[in-house]
């Protein structure tokens, strides 16, 4: 299938919600687990490419049992999460390579966003959608407990509940992020948008529109622009997320020197 | 008439990989009666308050009265420049009207409305430490939970932070668990106090607990005992 408007707006969708879960990313520091699920998420595509299923539930389904996994050997080890992740996340990236048919290997890793089916584009759609209104309406929680888990607790937030569900949504955005931009660079599709808007925000509203927009632009305008120069649509859209990012550190530092002079 | 207990606390022990930093810790507070905690740096007192708050694992039994409403002022909160986080933000984590903000900043004495567009990262040691107070009081808790509001800030700042838990403590008639490596606090606020070394070293009535004997043990050292007795 060529090019269709279902591409692009299952594209902004993605882009839309990952900038925004994005945002919370960056506060936590959880900036690399995006790319950790990404390739967490790898054999779970690998099995669906095979056998003709849909690359996302595969991701999600694989997602599931790696957090499954790490929430289970954790204590039983009593190694750091982050040791744990790393383990987990390479050894899915070997498995990985080995299930992913050769044909489709570069499609599983970098992404192709102009062929998706119509129920990709219902499962983009309405699943960006209820992430976004779940996520708005526990936002706040989510924040005051990220910058001080004492402060949350003290005001009455169940941390760990809110925590899975947002753990729950990234491994949702992620098994969505890795059909625009593959297991490789979904992780970029949350945090540079969310990196770009904090450095120009004033404030949170500010911080989690920007992420948004900046989140849906860069894959709105790399899927166009990858389409008309037939270029891989993945690398494309972190490239014009970049460039995002790049134009906001000008600003600010635009800024400083003002100030400095 | 008998003051009611809102906290008793029986054998509080934790562990942190093994090593007990809180060893078998036993007290109670009253209504409206303020516990001090004191000790040097190391001595879990931090550990203590949130285990208090619930966010540390333990042994032992912490009894709170029923349904009891909770404020906590931290020793720290984040303070990154770039962080989109304006003190407006952070009072609106409590759901509160702008009006109830504007009341509650007042009574910290910050009176100039213009930092509620400022970024916590921004503002000044001192405030932020009236804003974290400002925020635990928000809801009037039956009891605050104050962790050194003296870290980092300089004497001048820090004697007005205590000035402030003063008139606070008169006009809302406080309950507090106050953590402190300031002795000087003891007297001024404590109706109990707790010297904490690890293990319990002391606990009693204010007064009469603090001597140099238990200094000694809690500090190690020759701390001589000047008992400050003038007013704010």
């Amino acid at each position: 299938m060529n090019f269709s408007i279902y591409s692009l707006i299952t594209a902004i969708f993605v882009g839309g919600i990952s900038g925004y879960l994005g945002s919370l990313m960056v506060t936590k520091k959880m900036s690399l687990v995006g790319d950790a699920m990404g390739h967490i998420a790898l054999p779970g595509m690998g099995l669906a490419l095979l056998f003709g299923h849909n690359v996302s539930l595969g991701a999600f389904a694989f997602l599931l049992l790696g957090v499954w996994v790490i929430w289970y050997l954790e204590p039983k080890t009593n190694l750091p999460t982050e040791t744990l992740v790393g383990i987990i996340f390479v050894f899915s990236l070997a498995i990985g390579f080995f299930v992913t048919p050769d044909l489709e290997l570069l499609e599983a890793l970098f992404g192709d966003i102009l062929k998706i089916s119509t129920f990709d584009f219902w499962m983009a759609v309405s699943t960006s959608s209820i992430i976004f209104f779940g996520i708005r309406k526990i936002y706040p929680k989510l924040m005051l407990g990220f910058l001080s888990e004492d402060l949350a607790i003290s005001n009455g937030i169940n941390i760990k509940k809110y925590n899975f569900l947002y753990l729950l949504a990234i491994a949702s955005i992620v098994a969505l992020g890795v059909k625009v931009v593959g297991s490789l660079l979904v992780g970029a599709l949350a945090i540079i948008p969310a990196a770009a808007a904090r450095k120009i925000s004033k404030n949170i509203s500010q911080y989690t529109l920007f992420a948004g927009v900046i989140g849906a632009l860069s894959c709105a305008i790399g899927t166009i622009v990858s389409n008309t120069y037939s270029l891989s649509a993945g690398p494309t859209v972190i490239l014009v997320s970049i460039s995002f990012f790049t134009v906001t550190l000008l600003l600010k530092n635009d800024v400083k020197t003002k100030i400095s002079v | 008439m008998k003051k009611e207990n809102i906290l008793e606390a029986k054998n509080i022990t934790v562990s942190f990989g093994g090593e007990k930093v809180i060893n078998n810790i036993s007290f109670d507070l009253k209504d409206k009666e303020n516990l001090v905690v004191v000790g040097p740096n190391g001595a879990g007192k931090s550990v203590l308050l949130k285990t208090l708050l619930g966010t540390t694992p333990y042994e032992g039994q912490i009894n709170w009265k029923k349904d009891i409403k909770i404020g906590y002022v931290p020793q720290r909160f984040v303070q990154e420049k770039d962080l989109p986080l304006t003190v407006e933000d952070f009072f609106k984590f409590k759901k509160i009207s702008i009006n109830q903000i504007h009341e509650s900043l007042c009574s910290v004495g910050l009176h100039d409305l213009s930092i509620l567009k400022k970024k916590m990262g921004v503002i000044s040691s001192g405030q932020l430490q009236r804003i974290l107070i400002a925020w635990g009081l928000i809801n009037n808790p039956d009891i605050l939970l104050f962790d050194e509001p003296t870290t980092g800030i300089d004497i001048e700042g820090e004697e007005t932070i205590y000035n402030l838990i003063a008139k606070l403590e008169k006009e809302k008639n406080l309950t507090m668990i106050l953590i402190t490596h300031d002795l000087n606090i003891v007297y001024k606020f404590a109706d109990s106090v707790l010297c904490l070394n690890k293990k319990m070293i002391c606990y009693g009535p204010a007064q009469s607990t603090i001597n140099e004997k238990s200094l000694n043990e809690l500090y190690g050292g020759d701390i001589k005992l000047h008992k400050h007795t003038h007013e704010f």
